[in-house]
């Protein structure tokens, strides 16, 4: 069954290459690489060429760029090798208590650095950087230990903070840092960049498969890679298609909000519970029947506006529901029978 | 042994259903790129028996010999330790986080760390890397989850995490979009079909299409559900008596109730049944089957109009149940408020 072993050798030493993931491999090495995000690029880049950076918040939905554009400019400030000793990365997965704000960061911020030569010409830099990833996870309390630090420490260190969610950093630490947002990808950047990334890793599709990676990953660039990757390695000896891209996505096929539909509209509890049994047998998950069952409301022209507004209402609650933890079936069964409520009411009027 | 264990298809090419899922996973694995899994699905539709085949591709025969070890971690503030239980192999690990409870990301976080720090050595087959296969992922709490985020990032390199659950709702976006989603769907009747046919053949013995009938639509997709029915049928006596199987206990005990709360509605009765429904959680019947069977049994018999009530307030009673700490105050809201559904309707007819 398996091949002989000096031949998995061979490709073995292929392997190492090959595992590594198209989005770090992809990664933007310099700040001009960054994709899509003029304002921040320009900013940026006029900082680096003064050689002094201000303390810096990014923050917009994931998958748009913020880790790629501080790791960027990091590799820019110090090079390969000094990015070891200069650089100090933090994220959800570290211990980010309070304990770890006083003595970790504010040890090493307190560190006075030479000033470094810089790569490509470019004016190097008297400082440390410290990276906050998911800044947004962290306690208040931990945010509130860092205030004076990034105060007392900014002769020597700069931060940058990045979050998905501006809301949950506490004001006084914005309102030390230049904040910087991240808008998600457009259509024609985010394609740009797959195409580019196609040709170079030999992915072999047309242009339809592009535009469904752009629809299913909402801007998300991290997404839309990885879904190329999957797709190309999960589906290797095929050409891709469009099914091949929802499929790996986990969107729902069409046909299964039809049948949903099509089983509300018949007024026979029997019919439901057959329906909503066969989708969760299907391992279908609720949370994405809801969203598609969503923009299918909301597109049909045959349901009226009012109806419209109580249903969405309706999804909205069994959204919370379901994060809450809620049983599925239960509650993809309230759902349909409300729906089923709400249009077979309307042939009674 | 168990013919559920016994029978087990323990490669990808033994498969019986879900072959072209079967075969790009052979792909994938020769091709060695090998990215994070979330494999989910319903119960018994076969997640765990294609993990475990998953493993076996890659790591040839020595990845089933596995050993179980319990292991504790310190916990970094209170003194009290935490213990996990450990099924491992050389290649790879297999944890139930949720068993954590509260400390999971302590747990992740450690056991993560520890293997991305030591690479395996002996690269046989296709894998450079070990696998860390997590269970129940959609029992761990948000803080792990974010844990879990970066780390998969950049220990990517020494280690593959395949991750279990029911259900992605309560598996975090960020998780998921750096995984390859794996939906596996419960199997049809026709395949479930084949699959019975073949273990009783392999056990020397016919089933009735009755039986076979019967059997399908009792296990409800749930293949192992069936076969263990199966089992069960068998070891009472072969040539089968009847083609009947028996109900389970609590499913009887759970339309019992439900036909006294359309009976007859009164505080007497509310009491009486709050013996049965303690009966029923003190044998381990979790609450959320409880009040999703009850409200399946009402709705076969009330009034068209009260249905769409009974639906709402199971919904809304179960989602209570998951945020409060005691089901039993809210199964039995749920039976009042069924009674006081029923009691009004058969009223408003009068």
């Amino acid at each position: 069954m398996f091949e002989p072993k000096n031949n998995t050798n061979k490709l073995k030493s292929g392997i190492v290459v090959k595992s590594e993931p198209w989005v770090s491999k992809y990664r933007p090495k310099s700040v001009d690489e960054v994709a899509h995000q003029e304002e921040v690029v320009s900013a940026l880049k006029k900082a680096l060429d003064t050689g002094n950076l201000p303390h810096l918040l990014f923050y917009g939905p994931p998958g748009t760029g913020k880790t790629s554009a501080i790791l960027a400019i990091a590799n820019e400030i110090y090079g390969p090798e000094l990015i070891k000793d200069r650089v100090l990365e933090l994220n959800a997965s570290d211990e980010r208590g309070i304990d770890v704000v006083r003595n970790k960061i504010k040890n090493f911020a307190n560190f006075a650095v030479n000033k470094t030569s810089g790569v490509n010409g470019k004016p190097g830099a008297v400082f440390k950087l410290i990276i906050l990833d998911e800044a947004d996870s962290m306690t208040s309390d931990a945010q509130a230990a860092l205030r004076r630090t990034i105060e007392s420490t900014s002769k020597t260190t700069r931060f940058c903070l990045l979050c998905n969610y501006i809301s949950r950093i506490i004001d006084p630490l914005a309102s030390r840092c230049a904040k910087f947002r991240f808008k998600p990808l457009e259509t024609e950047a985010m394609i740009d960049k797959l195409k580019y990334i196609s040709q170079k890793e030999q992915v072999n599709c047309d242009d339809s498969v592009y535009s469904a990676i752009q629809e299913v990953s909402g801007g998300d660039m991290r997404k839309a890679i990885t879904y190329l990757q999957s797709s190309f390695r999960f589906y290797k000896d095929k050409r891709l298609t469009k099914d091949h891209i929802y499929d790996i996505s986990g969107t729902i096929p069409p046909s299964v909000i039809e049948s949903f539909m099509e089983a509300c509209k018949s007024n026979s509890f029997d019919k439901l519970k057959t329906m909503v049994q066969g989708i969760i047998s299907q391992g279908y998950p609720a949370s994405q029947i809801i969203s598609q069952l969503f923009d299918y409301i909301a597109m049909t022209k045959s349901i009226t506006d009012k109806q419209k507004s109580h249903i969405t209402i309706k999804i909205g609650e069994i959204d919370r529901n379901l994060i809450d933890g809620s049983e599925e079936f239960l509650q993809l069964f309230e759902i349909a029978s409300f729906i089923m409520k709400q249009l077979t009411q309307m042939n009674i009027d | 042994m168990l013919w559920i264990d016994k029978h087990k298809p323990n490669s990808l090419d033994l498969m019986d259903y879900h072959l072209d899922l079967s075969e790009n996973l052979k792909n994938m694995i020769v091709g060695g790129d090998f990215p994070h899994l979330l494999v989910y699905g319903p119960t018994g539709a076969g997640k765990k028996t294609r993990i475990l085949a998953i493993l076996k591709e890659i790591y040839g025969p020595n990845a089933l010999k596995i050993k179980i070890e319990h292991k504790s971690f310190k916990h970094p503030t209170s003194s009290k330790n935490i213990d996990v239980t450990m099924i491992s192999s050389q290649f790879h690990i297999e944890i139930n986080p949720g068993e954590a409870g509260t400390n999971d990301r302590l747990v992740i976080q450690t056991i993560i760390k520890e293997i991305a720090q030591s690479p395996p050595i002996d690269t046989a087959y296709f894998g450079s890397f070990k696998i860390v296969v997590l269970n129940e992922v959609d029992k761990l709490s948000k803080d792990a989850q974010h844990a879990l985020r970066r780390t998969m990032e950049k220990s990517s390199s020494v280690c593959r995490l395949i991750m279990c659950c029911e259900s992605t709702a309560k598996v975090i976006d960020p998780i998921k979009s750096r995984c390859l989603g794996i939906r596996i769907p419960a199997p049809t009747t026709s395949e479930m079909e084949k699959v019975l046919t073949k273990v009783a053949k392999a056990e020397k013995f016919d089933i009735p299409p009755k039986l076979m009938t019967n059997l399908i639509t009792h296990a409800n997709g749930n293949l192992r559900y069936a076969l263990l029915l199966l089992e069960a049928h068998k070891a009472k006596g072969y040539p089968f008596q009847t083609c009947d199987l028996y109900q389970l206990d609590w499913e009887k005990y759970i339309s019992m109730i439900s036909g006294e709360i359309t009976t007859d509605q009164t505080p007497e009765k509310l009491s009486s049944i709050r013996a049965k429904l303690y009966e029923l959680i003190g044998h381990c019947i979790p609450p959320e089957l409880i009040i999703k069977n009850l409200a399946l049994e009402l709705i076969k018999v009330v009034d068209q109009s009260v249905k769409f009530e009974i639906i709402y307030w199971a919904s809304f009673y179960e989602h209570r149940m998951q945020l409060g700490s005691k089901p039993i105050f809210h199964l039995e809201a749920f039976v009042a408020k069924s009674m006081s559904l029923i009691k009004k309707h058969s009223s408003q007819m009068k």
